[in-house]
């Protein structure tokens, strides 16, 4: 019971680190881009420039934070 | 075809970058501990990643929907790309430091000799598991590039043998170059394969939430063109702000960016 847990406890602290870890702005930007696409699925015109544009502008947010947070 | 080459570049450029950061420590295992148990080490942590990639790619390629896959593994490329993009961004416009594979080496080095002398026994046990952990966790993050690239493209075996083939360029690199790793362009290679990461990420969102691109897998072209242009202008503006920054808080930030 108690293997499974700490395999349990280091399997979700794996995919934490992964996605989240130091710097959450690509998780949040990754998020942002598929949420996005979801709400624009019917909107194919306004769907295809806005989708890439969201995904540059979390980049460049997220670049410039970090500078900032140093 | 076009977005088989880019598949085949992306996924062989991301595990070159993570290949290095591996021989790096497999290198340093060895010198320090004994070749055989750091070998060893690489070794059952390479066959427990290939069969994770068989494990876990062709059940996904084959049971789950499509779409959802495409939708899921867009956000995972988005995540991967959009981080390693980023840090690249900042190493290069001079925000925090280079990576550099020699200083990790050098640290890694010192630190397992404190460990004392290697044991006499056929296995040393810290050599082994130092080198079987660094080729594990950072051979994670190429068996997650090969499964999202492979399965959204139904090209698993390319992705797979692309991942093969920079292993083994690396691995035959770091055996004849030893330890000058800092020859290998890692940053470069990083900020190419974060634009490609996060331009098949775009793209595989888009095609899993039913977005019909402009020229079909051509677009991918379009959204890397997108990414490399972003960058290059980020990277200025930040060069900038960092040519103004007082030479005094330019070296606390250097020391507080890391590797």
């Amino acid at each position: 019971m108690a293997t499974a847990r700490r395999l349990v406890v280091s399997f979700g602290r794996f995919w934490w680190e992964f996605l989240i870890g130091e710097n959450p702005d690509a998780f949040i930007g990754a998020l942002v881009v598929v949420g996005a696409a979801l709400l624009l699925r019917h909107e194919q015109d306004a769907a295809i420039v806005l989708v890439p544009a969201l995904a540059v502008l979390c980049l460049m947010e997220s670049a410039y934070r970090g500078r900032r947070r140093i | 075809m076009t977005s088989a080459v880019i598949l085949v570049l992306a996924v062989f450029g991301a595990c070159c970058v993570e290949s290095v950061e591996a021989l790096t420590l497999v290198l340093a295992a060895g010198s320090t501990r004994g070749w055989r148990s750091a070998l060893e080490g690489a070794g059952a942590a390479l066959f427990i990643l290939v069969v994770l990639v068989a494990a876990v790619g062709v059940p996904l390629v084959h049971y789950v929907p499509i779409n959802v896959l495409r939708v899921v593994i867009g956000g995972l490329l988005l995540v991967l790309g959009l981080g390693w993009l980023r840090k690249s961004i900042l190493r290069a416009s001079g925000q925090i430091a280079l990576h550099d594979e020699d200083e990790i080496f050098e640290h890694t080095v010192g630190e397992l000799s404190s460990n004392g002398a290697p044991t006499t026994k056929r296995r040393d046990a810290i050599g082994f598991v130092v080198a079987f952990k660094g080729v594990l966790l950072e051979g994670t993050e190429v068996v997650l590039i090969v499964l999202s690239l492979g399965a959204s493209s139904h090209r698993l075996g390319l992705a797979a043998a692309a991942a093969g083939a920079a292993a083994i360029v690396v691995g035959t690199i770091g055996v004849v170059l030893a330890r000058q790793l800092r020859e290998v362009p890692e940053n470069a290679l990083k900020f190419g394969v974060g634009v490609m990461l996060s331009s098949f990420g775009v793209f595989w969102v888009g095609e899993g939430t039913g977005l019909r691109w402009p020229g079909s897998d051509l677009a991918v072209l379009v959204l890397i063109a997108l990414f490399l242009v972003v960058s290059a202008v980020a990277i200025r503006y930040l060069r900038l702000i960092a040519l103004r920054t007082p030479v005094s808080h330019r070296s606390s930030m250097e020391k507080a960016g890391g590797l």
